[in-house]
């Protein structure tokens, strides 16, 4: 158990380690802390540090990132996809849940075959869908493809709907309350847990987002910090690269996910067990 | 993450037939209005970013097409070039290595982080962190990986060359590159997967393990007569679900590798290299039609595996 902690953890304390280590001395210092510790790093990946700093700490990189903004993008994109997907998935789930009309199997049958669809395949035809509409390097080119339809959230909440006992909508009817009543003001009430577990997966999977962000947005405005971070490694020299650099980018990206699981993690591994079917 | 939903589509019939009159009489008038109200906005986004794509994708498979051009049609001509096609052989190839790594050492790993788990602790801290991985984005990763296992500054390398192995190239490695990938990805996926196993675990009545205490089962014949068994459907079906995940591997080569190394360029990011840098958008497509075949054979399979076990745990 010790030893699976070690190996789950160890990489993030090395990544957190180099963050505060001068490139110069990488090579030699291999110990469990850095010798002289320095914030430097993170001022140059913020675009803080002087141009003397950052010649002395990366000669001939001439690139820097400009994490603030990514890093703004990238929680103003996972809280819109997740929000925006689990809002309008949850509609849906209730109508294949709980209402009934003619064709509802069927056309179930129809939103389940997207689940099958690998991610490349409605990039290509998508890219070229949001290039015809003049959406690249936009706000909605970027969640256009997430915000409406994500198969996962419609097919969980489905599943949830259905299990939630019909007694409860059956004395709101009695009361007088229609369904569109209903669903508004008694489901989504009783379904809090459920919500909150497919909102917080809706998260985790959206900040790690790469591919779609990548292609479509480019610009500082629409850049997201998984694209900035991909690009700025990529373009590095190979023969050189930053590493304290990288790290402290990285670190970057990760804070955000220790602040996030200390906040949900408990929700999150508690209600992972109704995602797999598990009882 | 999406382990559960083959199960919804088994239960649409499973309704209780027995209603109460009253009941049964409100609930007979049609919501069909209200219904298309509520699944409209998902519509629009499955048509048109799930449904065109598959139909555009499909037809744009058969033409040659460069994005700045109309398409013209070809006939079968990008999947008569891809038989020939040796790189596209070669990436099929070393996806599928990737993906027998990557499962084989994922699932034989989370096996046992679940059975800890399901023995040792109660811990909601361990859960947590064993987990944590899983939420970082798999560039992170890359990059974090790339770095451990550099051949200089890495580590890694250098704990190997303390104890006398000499320092491994990994990434650039042929020999290693894919393994390396498939390894790194498993350490980022195997929290993930233990705790689904775990939350399967928990399915098992304590009963089972007490009355094979009584015979005098120890651990490892508790875990193979009973814990196996029974996670049966539970493991058939987060198995599945990986390996369609894992044929889809993309970001950490992309990240790890300026332009990767044969044996290490996997069939995802061949067909973004042939859309996107080469602009063959029809080829890119008749590959995609590919892969989408192999996920789909693959989900037929989950399926069958799902019905086949279901009785298992009655």
């Amino acid at each position: 158990m010790v030893l699976i902690l070690f190996v789950t953890l160890f990489p993030f304390y090395w990544m957190l380690r180099e963050a505060f280590t001068h490139n110069s001395e990488i090579f030699s210092d291999f110990g469990p802390w850095p010798r002289h510790p320095t914030f430097v790093n993170f001022l140059r990946v913020l675009g803080l540090a002087t141009p003397a700093q950052q010649q002395a700490e990366a000669p001939g990189s001439y690139q820097t990132l400009n994490v603030f903004r990514d890093l703004l993008n990238s929680v103003i994109f996972t809280a819109a996809v997740a929000l925006g997907s689990v809002f309008f998935c949850s509609m849906a789930a209730y109508a294949f849940a709980r209402l009934r009309w003619r064709g509802r199997d069927v056309v179930f049958g129809v939103f389940l075959s997207a689940l099958l669809m690998p991610p490349i395949f409605a990039i290509l035809p998508n890219f070229v869908t949001v290039k015809s509409l003049g959406w690249i390097d936009t706000w909605p080119g970027l969640l256009a493809p997430y915000l409406l339809m994500q198969p996962f959230a419609l097919f969980f909440l489905r599943q949830f709907y259905l299990a939630i006992p019909r007694e409860i909508e059956e004395a709101a009817q009695i009361d007088g309350l229609n369904k569109w009543q209903i669903y508004w003001m008694i489901t989504i009430r009783v379904s809090g847990a459920p919500l909150a577990t497919v909102l917080i997966i809706q998260a985790a999977f959206a900040w790690n987002e790469y591919l779609w962000p990548l292609l479509v947005g480019q610009s500082s405005s629409t850049q997201l910090l998984t694209a900035a971070l991909g690009s700025f490694v990529r373009n590095s020299p190979t023969s050189a690269p930053d590493w304290s650099g990288f790290m402290a980018a990285t670190t970057i990206t990760v804070v955000p996910l220790v602040i996030f699981v200390l906040l949900f993690g408990k929700r999150l591994v508690s209600n992972l067990q109704m995602t797999s079917g598990g009882k | 993450m999406t382990s559960g939903l083959v199960q919804v589509s088994g239960r649409t019939r499973e309704r209780p037939p027995a209603e109460r009159p009253l009941a049964a009489r409100r609930r007979r008038r049609s919501d069909l209005r209200l219904a298309l109200i509520f699944i409209a906005p998902s519509a629009v986004g499955l048509i048109v970013f799930y449904l065109w794509p598959l139909a555009r994708g499909i037809y744009v498979s058969f033409t040659n097409y460069n994005i700045l051009q109309p398409p013209t049609w070809a006939g079968l001509g990008n999947y008569q070039a891809m038989i020939h096609d040796q790189q596209f052989w070669n990436a099929l190839w070393v996806t599928v290595q990737y993906v027998l790594v990557n499962i084989g050492s994922q699932t034989v790993l989370a096996l046992g982080i679940a059975v800890l788990l399901d023995r040792l602790t109660r811990s909601l801290f361990i859960r947590v962190a064993v987990i944590f991985p899983w939420l970082v984005p798999n560039v992170a990763v890359g990059i974090i990986s790339l770095f451990m296992l550099d051949k200089t500054v890495g580590i890694l390398n250098h704990g190997l060359e303390a104890v006398g192995i000499p320092s491994q190239y990994f990434y650039q490695d042929p020999h290693q590159a894919i393994i390396t990938v498939a390894l790194v990805n498993t350490w980022r996926n195997v929290g993930y997967t233990a705790l689904l196993l775990f939350a399967g675990m928990q399915a098992i009545p304590r009963s089972l393990y007490e009355a094979a205490e009584v015979d005098g089962a120890g651990e490892w014949k508790k875990f193979i007569r009973i814990t196996l068994p029974l996670l049966r459907p539970v493991l058939a079906l987060v198995m599945t679900v990986s390996v369609i995940g894992s044929f889809q591997i993309f970001d950490t080569v992309s990240v790890v590798y300026q332009q990767p190394i044969p044996q290490a360029t996997v069939l995802y990011y061949y067909i973004y290299e042939a859309a996107f840098a080469q602009g063959r958008m029809g080829y890119a497509s008749a590959m995609a039609v590919v892969l989408l075949i192999i996920t789909s054979v693959l989900t037929v399979i989950q399926l069958r595996l799902l019905r086949s076990s279901q009785t298992d745990l009655a």
